[in-house]
């Protein structure tokens, strides 16, 4: 690792106070950003390069260019609802950096002309909210935040605000619902937020890491920080190993490395006397991805041509002492319980995912039950207002395509364990005496 | 007012399956004043709903802090949060039954949320959240539930105690675990996360000393 931009000094005692951060030269950047035009900040983000660290990695800079112009009110958020399986980086961050964050907000919001922010924070990390709120305290009284920050022509209010416990919030419009007050249903899109968001106006909706990444870009400059990792996933990111790997954790790496560096070399590879069975290289939404894959370079552009996705940056490694239905039922019942139910083939599809992962389990299935389990996901894919229903579908997919005959074994050893007879081969026509 | 229960193993839109009671009148706003609020609960709520351009906004807020008071989402406490914020109680039943930090019946005042999600239960989740359900059967004060992804796979099988953050958690260490937290200690103080550094070798974590542990709930 050549240089460390946002685990620079992170354990640092006290980091998370206004004085041993700007000791570290905290806020140097928002003074920087504050002195040049929108125009120029916005610029410097464009040339950046910087994908969106949320999980749909999608240009920041551009999604910044796509806010209107003109002096409606327009809102920032800072979505900290980070809830997909396997991944904690956000809360590092929120709980080690607070001020990292508040001044990403600080910058973002010049660029965009935004002038109410609001940092949308998952109600379970009670400790990270604390931290932010005394942060942002801090911030406040400084000037940092407020009326004419650092006594420029722009102003800014934040509000960290707790949610309550639901994965959808973490979707950009459920998001925006629930900060509305309501239940956290997604909408339709378009309107997208940066025309129709909260409150109706135009918000513009950023992941808690790709903020926190826009001092470094500010201080280093867009171009220096394009040159960082590879051409189209530039920068370094954060990314959380867990499952079945020794040393679990969050590592900053520069993107593009080879998987098996992140996977072997840092996070120390699998656990004694095991061999990796499949891993999810961006969160449980992601297709799993197999040993085969491992030098697949991690970044955007290379995990999509793999078939999968970088997502949060979330890899989850499951090692060979786990049988893949199991998997299977642990990845559906999450996305069962968190649909909001909102739009059927979602809400549907999830549940009888279950069911019929539940029938295999107990030996009532036969292996033509798998094309229909997969056909049930190729018809979620897509027809949803948001992605949560996709999110199951995809990696349930995938393992049904790549595990196949381990699929096929389950269920014959439990019709066997049922004395059931042995389902009827597949040459062998189902209904007799039809000819 | 009529209190739906959330579906044990199922999504989140409860009562679907309950017909509505067309004798009864919906409830409506509550006049202000009709109710009696307790003056705290009353300022947090009015505080929170002048951080935001719209009331609405604070309902999320207004009910976590009526449930600090309540124990949960009670109907008396719908009714009081309905009454500051001007709001029917159905809308705010409406928002409570959606999320799962919101409680809809009476619980334990320690929270124990055992993460069962992937990553933990990979590491072992489920024997833990058996053995803590086991330890604590029959004790009222305990609130122990099954949780989705607690955002903390890197101390895996976690939990999460009265919203301080302990793992990896070893069956043995369930006893002392809820010792802690029915005396008020800080919970587990050398498993907590707050204290860890982070796992990258290449950030300087090791040259600071660790940071301070959390508070128990008294």
């Amino acid at each position: 690792m050549s240089e460390l931009l946002l685990f620079k000094d992170i354990d640092e005692p006290r980091l998370n106070t206004l004085s041993v951060y700007e000791a570290r030269g905290g806020y140097a950047a928002a003074r920087k950003a504050l002195a040049m035009t929108p125009a120029d900040v916005l610029a410097e983000l464009e040339s950046s390069g910087l994908r969106g660290r949320g999980g749909a990695g999608f240009q920041m800079g551009k999604k910044v260019s796509f806010l209107p112009q003109g002096s409606m009110e327009k809102y920032l958020v800072c979505n900290a609802d980070e809830s997909e399986p396997g991944t904690f980086k956000d809360r590092e961050l929120m709980q080690k950096s607070p001020h990292m964050l508040i001044e990403g907000i600080v910058i973002a919001s010049y660029a965009a002309g935004a002038t109410r922010s609001f940092i949308y924070i998952r109600g379970e990390y009670v400790h990270q909210a604390d931290i932010l709120d005394a942060a942002l305290a801090e911030a406040r009284e400084a000037g940092y935040v407020g009326e004419r920050v650092l006594g420029s022509e722009h102003s800014l209010s934040l509000v960290v605000h707790r949610g309550a416990g639901a994965y959808i919030c973490g979707e950009e419009t459920g998001l925006l619902d629930s900060l509305e007050g309501k239940r956290g249903n997604p909408r339709l899109k378009p309107p997208f937020p940066a025309n129709q968001g909260l409150y109706q106006g135009p918000t513009l909706i950023n992941n808690v890491e790709t903020l926190s990444t826009v001092p470094a870009i500010i201080t280093i400059g867009g171009e220096r920080y394009a040159k960082l990792g590879v051409e189209t996933s530039t920068g370094t990111k954060l990314v959380s190993v867990s499952g079945h790997v020794q040393r679990p954790g969050n590592y900053e790496i520069e993107l593009g490395i080879p998987s098996r560096e992140l996977i072997y070399d840092l996070a120390g590879g699998p656990l004694p006397g095991h061999e990796i069975k499949c891993w999810f290289p961006g969160g449980s939404s992601a297709p799993v991805l197999t040993p085969d894959d491992l030098d697949v370079p991690y970044d955007f552009d290379s995990l999509a041509k793999a078939g999968s996705m970088l997502g949060s940056g979330a890899v989850i490694v499951v090692d060979d002492s786990t049988p893949i239905v199991e998997l299977a039922m642990k990845v559906a019942k999450f996305y069962r319980h968190e649909s909001c139910g909102k739009c059927t083939p979602c809400r549907e599809g999830t549940n009888w995912t279950v069911k019929m992962l539940e029938r295999i389990d107990s030996g009532e299935a036969t292996p033509m039950d798998l094309d229909i389990m997969a056909s049930v996901q190729d018809h979620i894919i897509g027809n949803c207002l948001c992605v949560l229903g996709d999110a199951m579908a995809m990696p349930i997919g995938s393992m049904i395509a790549k595990f196949r005959d381990e699929f096929e074994e389950h269920i014959e050893a439990a019709r066997a364990r049922n004395g059931a007879a042995v389902a009827p081969a597949a040459d062998e026509p189902l209904v007799h005496g039809a000819h | 007012m009529t209190f739906v229960p959330r579906l044990p193993d199922a999504q989140r839109a409860s009562g679907w399956d309950r017909p509505a009671d067309l004798e009864k009148d919906p409830a409506v706003v509550p006049e202000p004043g009709s109710v009696e609020v307790p003056t705290p609960l009353r300022s947090e709520i009015e505080e929170a709903m002048a951080r935001y351009p719209d009331r609405r906004s604070a309902t999320i807020p207004a009910l976590h802090a009526a449930q600090d008071l309540h124990g949960w989402c009670s109907p008396q406490a719908i009714e009081q949060v309905a009454c500051v914020m001007q709001v029917t109680p159905a809308y705010l039943d409406s928002v409570a039954t959606f999320y799962d930090m919101l409680e809809q019946h009476p619980v334990g005042r320690h929270s124990v949320y055992v993460c069962t999600n992937i990553s933990c239960s990979l590491r072992g989740a489920d024997a833990l959240l058996a053995t803590v359900q086991q330890a604590t059967d029959g004790e009222e004060e305990f609130n122990v539930r099954a949780f989705e992804c607690l955002g903390a796979c890197d101390i895996a099988p976690m939990a999460s105690v009265d919203g301080v953050y302990v793992g990896p958690l070893q069956l043995s260490d369930v006893p002392q675990l809820l010792d802690d937290a029915r005396a008020g200690r800080p919970v587990l103080p050398e498993k907590q996360l707050a204290t860890r550094p982070v796992a990258d070798p290449h950030a300087n974590s090791r040259e600071f000393p660790p940071h301070a542990v959390q508070e128990g709930k008294p």
